[in-house]
């Protein structure tokens, strides 16, 4: 089975193989790319991506699942990523991913069922001096508190 | 006041754009090397300035950049590792944000010193915005002409490409970004060899780190010895230090090498949340050895910290109040490492899963009285038993947070409770 493949993310293959021509080298920013488009890396992209660069489907895969940002399934509308790690922690992630968890219905690593949200925990986003943190389709959230989660989920439509 | 090199835009309203930071003196620096300058006198400079990487293994850039070989015939390449992902780190963001154009002209000045035609900046992929706003940048750089062909009419000719990565710590190891940009997975390879012999696509390259470059423009302008005159020996220039965790003003300061632990904490960051005391300080990004309140009577530069016990690494430092829970705090870390490890070594892949089971358990309630013991031992068989250096950053906060807060740990495993909390 092939997919569909937009003008849009066609123009992006051809500027990612221009501007980095060696070897195997487009293949993460064409991973970035086609996850932007069709939100998650399935086997046809892998496939695409093999044909595109010259290598085997299972050695995109491999790649793919190496690197935690490439999403081997559907996620939700919305992928909310709380930070975990020693900072965030010192300042608050159990309760805000506990609130989140409660308010969404879901737990992390589950998708709400009308597939709005999908929540996940993350390591260190470099964003500790503002501390409790998450990210949101690559828009960071800091200083977190109730209220402001309320907030900024209420508002995603 | 301590000189600002690094922030010293960071307050000027729209410090991220050209016109802003040429009108403040930007690309001058550039245009004195590349016009006025042969790459050896730029190198002899940074070589007096005794400036050290800020990626964290505090190594002299100019030596570094000194190990570049001539005359190969083959391209040298100059990646600058904006993978940021070291928990507590934070600083490069800023330089990204709010002055992109000190970075690109330090790309400039090094990429011509080392003989680059071509630099790739390797951020890391959650930095999405970033990664858009540094890409303006770069646009604004190419249309001024100080990116493309024939800089300054002097002919030199410089590419440079951002490459982004997609959520793996370990591509920060300088040989596993090199391996990232080729497109593979993120696995460091074993040195010898350098990448200054044999780098990115088997060619010579220098890896530096983004506040690393960000302060070479500046020591063109002012001189290595300048420089080197603002931190204590072998210790030049400032440093960049984020503060977070317990204090009231998390966030970025510069300041001269070797600035005291404790008035970055008290003055800088406002002190202890809520007025609590200081418990515990992890001085140089999570990879390093926790010090005791007691140990934070230190100075601030690469030496001074060894000497403490512990490392300033990427200058990161997580200040924890009284009362946080050493074993909860550990065993954040060792999550961190377990899911970073990138498998290649066994020490590495199975000792940071092994202490995870053993951590989850003590805070579960089912601790037994010898796992503190059995954590210490697993963490001394990874130390030094690796390719990479992430199996001893995973090693040093267990085998520091024990021997510090051994108590904490004895207490939680035997009465299935935290001691603090
Ligand atoms: C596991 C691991 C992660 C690292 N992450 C980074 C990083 O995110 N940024 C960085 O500049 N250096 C990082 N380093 C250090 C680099 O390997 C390298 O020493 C540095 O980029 C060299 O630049 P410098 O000399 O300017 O510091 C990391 C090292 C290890 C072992």
């Amino acid at each position: 089975m092939s997919i569909e493949i937009s003008e849009n993310l066609r123009k992006k293959i051809e500027e990612i193989k221009n501007k980095f021509p060696t070897g195997k080298s487009p293949i993460l920013p064409l991973l970035h790319a086609f996850q932007d488009e069709l939100g998650y890396i399935s086997l046809e992209v892998e496939e695409e991506i093999a044909n595109i660069v010259g290598v085997s489907p299972v050695y995109v895969r491999e790649v793919s699942t190496f690197y935690s940002m490439f999403n081997n399934q559907p996620v939700g509308k919305y992928h909310i990523q709380v930070c975990g790690n020693i900072t965030c922690w010192l300042r608050g992630y159990d309760e805000i991913v506990e609130y989140i968890k409660k308010k969404l219905g879901i737990d992390i690593g589950e998708t709400t069922s009308d597939g709005k949200f999908t929540l996940s925990r993350v390591e260190c986003l470099g964003m500790c001096d503002h501390a409790p943190v998450m990210q949101i389709n690559g828009d960071f959230y800091g200083d977190l508190t109730f209220e402001k989660i309320d907030e900024i989920l209420d508002s995603l439509e | 006041m301590s000189v600002k090199i690094l922030t010293k835009h960071f307050g000027i309203k729209d410090s991220h754009k050209i016109n802003v930071y040429m009108k403040n003196g930007g690309y001058k620096q550039a245009e004195k090397a590349l016009k006025e300058m042969k790459p050896e006198e730029i190198l002899e400079e940074v070589k007096k300035s005794n400036l050290r990487g800020r990626g964290g293994a505090g190594f002299p850039t100019g030596l570094k950049w000194s190990f570049v070989p001539k005359d190969t015939g083959k391209p040298v390449y100059l990646c600058v590792n904006s993978d940021e992902s070291e928990p507590g780190t934070f600083k490069d963001r800023h330089i990204l944000e709010k002055d992109p154009h000190m970075l690109i002209e330090g790309i400039i000045i090094t990429s011509y010193t080392i003989g680059a035609n071509e630099a790739y900046i390797y951020i890391r992929g959650e930095y999405y915005p970033q990664a858009i706003r540094l890409q303006e940048a770069i646009e604004e750089a190419y249309q001024k002409g100080f990116l493309g062909e024939n800089i300054f009419g002097t002919g030199y000719k410089l590419d440079l490409k951002i490459y982004r990565g997609a959520g793996a710590y370990i591509c920060g190891e300088e040989t596993a970004l090199l391996e990232s940009i080729e497109g593979k997975k993120g696995k460091p390879r074993l040195k010898p060899p350098f990448p200054a012999a044999v780098g990115l696509y088997d060619c010579p390259t220098v890896i530096n780190n983004v506040e690393t470059i960000a302060d070479i423009p500046t020591i063109v302008e002012k001189g290595g010895e300048w420089f080197a005159s603002l931190g204590p020996e072998r210790n030049g220039g400032t440093k960049l230090f984020a503060v977070s965790g317990h204090v009231n003003k998390p966030g970025v300061y510069e300041h001269e090498m070797g600035y005291p632990l404790m008035k970055l904490i008290n003055e800088d960051a406002g002190g202890i949340l809520d007025g609590l005391k200081l418990k515990a300080v992890i001085p140089g990004g999570s990879s390093v050895p926790i010090l005791r309140a007691e140990e934070c009577d230190i100075n601030l530069d690469y030496d001074s910290v060894m000497k403490a016990g512990s490392m300033l690494g990427s200058g990161a430092v997580i200040v924890m109040s009284e009362k946080t829970c050493m074993v909860k705090a550990l065993s954040r870390l060792i999550h961190f490492y377990k899911d970073e490890s990138c498998g290649q070594c066994t020490p590495c892949r199975e000792g940071t899963g092994w202490m995870l089971k053993i951590i989850n358990r003590i805070i579960a309630g089912k601790g037994r009285k010898e796992d503190v013991d059995t954590l210490y031992y697993i963490a001394k068989g990874i130390m030094g038993h690796t390719v990479c250096p992430l199996g001893d950053a995973a090693a040093m906060p267990v085998i520091s947070f024990i021997n510090k807060f051994r108590d904490e740990f004895e207490y939680y495993a035997i009465n299935k409770k935290s001691m603090v909390e």
